[in-house]
């Protein structure tokens, strides 16, 4: 993951994270990524990408032109939990003016019993 | 704005519009349907199938493909000569040229990324031609672009965590399609869903000429340049969208040498430093 960024809930020792250690548990983590269209979490989602623990799907490039949720707060909602957001970082002297990677990214998660039936 | 260059298109070669030169300035990517007859197409199959022997890095246009040989014939093409010129001008050389194919119901799809490695030229850009024989359906996985990424500075496959962007393309195209892309623009080949075989021939050049006015221009004055040069696309952040514009611009300017070309202010306004004393 991106050094220029923060981490929230770092120190999490809850019994999800403690469950998540054992070797027999069947709790696994499914991640979302959004872009959104600027800092803020309740701003419009530009970009999505999904990595799913549970093996149960296999997102990958160019697999919908429809995003998951319209805002980051939207994602929320419907029980994400936000784990990681980019930091505002200034543009360096010189390079005011150039466009590179997406700014606002804000990663999320969601931890699905596998041992449950899909819902 | 300097004497233009070329604005008469040759015999056997179709030159892009002004209004199509815009379009690529601001998408990165200009794309011309169904411009491969089909009796090429059905060929293309076979010679694609087989290979294409590769050329050394840096061969002139004009040696690198045997007289009458699918591509030499391919290149011909009005359309496709015309494209070629406008955008890198007469006699580009040949970086090089790979088939690409996707089988059915295989592969993975190619993570995001921009071809070989960061290139910040502002006043200079390569074109890939990609080529697709066959009518490409959603399931097919055609080629995935992102329009608008070209300007970005990032390097190669550094942008691989972007799986989907709002407004992206999907390539869904007719047999016989040939899509310019600039050297910059995010892309990758889908994975192919379908029970079909599908094929794309790229062919990557480099100008050897100062890319200014290679076009005919005779339309550029037209309202629809600026319409194109200033379209929004729906990935882009509400802040950097401004700098894509502003970006837009300054390439604008390169090609047509109009160091006055402006879109909404952007670039006059944060370029201006009065250096005369108040009276």
């Amino acid at each position: 993951m991106s050094t220029a960024a923060t981490t929230a809930n770092s120190t999490t020792t809850d019994s999800t994270a403690t469950s998540l250690a054992t070797t027999s548990s069947t709790l696994r983590q499914q991640v979302l990524v959004l872009y959104l269209a600027n800092s803020a979490l309740d701003s419009w989602v530009v970009g999505w990408s999904r990595y799913d623990g549970t093996g149960r799907t296999t997102p990958t490039s160019g697999d919908s032109d429809e995003p998951p949720y319209e805002t980051g707060v939207a994602a929320l909602l419907d029980g994400w939990r936000l784990i990681q957001a980019s930091q505002l970082v200034p543009p360096s002297p010189g390079h005011e003016y150039d466009v590179s990677f997406l700014k606002h990214e804000f990663f999320f998660e969601r931890i699905v019993d596998t041992a449950q039936p899909r819902s | 704005m300097e004497e233009t260059a070329k604005t008469t298109p040759d015999a056997g070669r179709r030159l892009l519009s002004s209004v199509q030169m815009a379009r690529f300035v601001a998408r990165g990517a200009l794309r011309l349907d169904a411009v491969v007859p089909p009796e090429m197409n059905a060929e293309a199959l076979g010679v694609l199938a087989d290979g294409v022997p590769g050329v050394p890095y840096g061969t002139p246009l004009s040696k690198a493909y045997d007289q009458g040989s699918f591509v030499a014939r391919l290149l011909e093409l009005p359309q496709v000569a015309g494209a070629v010129h406008s955008l890198v001008g007469p006699e580009p050389t040949i970086d090089h040229h790979a088939v690409h194919i996707r089988e059915p119901r295989g592969g993975e799809a190619q993570p995001l990324h921009a071809d070989a490695i960061i290139d910040v030229r502002t006043d200079a850009f390569d074109v890939q031609l990609m080529y697709y024989p066959q009518d490409v359906t959603l399931e097919m996985g055609g080629t995935l672009s992102v329009p608008g990424s070209h300007l970005r500075r990032t390097n190669e496959s550094d942008t691989g965590r972007y799986q989907n962007l709002r407004g992206q393309d999907r390539l869904v195209c007719p047999a016989g399609t040939v899509v310019f892309l600039h050297h910059g623009i995010w892309h990758g080949g889908r994975r192919n869903e379908s029970d079909v075989v599908r094929y794309m021939f790229k062919v990557r050049f480099n100008p050897q000429v100062r890319q200014r006015l290679l076009w005919d221009t005779s339309d550029v004055d037209d309202p629809q340049v600026r319409s194109e040069l200033d379209a929004h696309f729906p990935w882009y952040e509400q802040a950097s969208g401004r700098l894509e514009r502003y970006n837009r611009v300054m390439l604008w300017r390169e090609l047509t040498g109009d160091d006055t070309f402006d879109l909404d202010h952007w670039v006059t306004r944060v370029a201006n430093r009065p250096q005369e004393p108040a009276v």
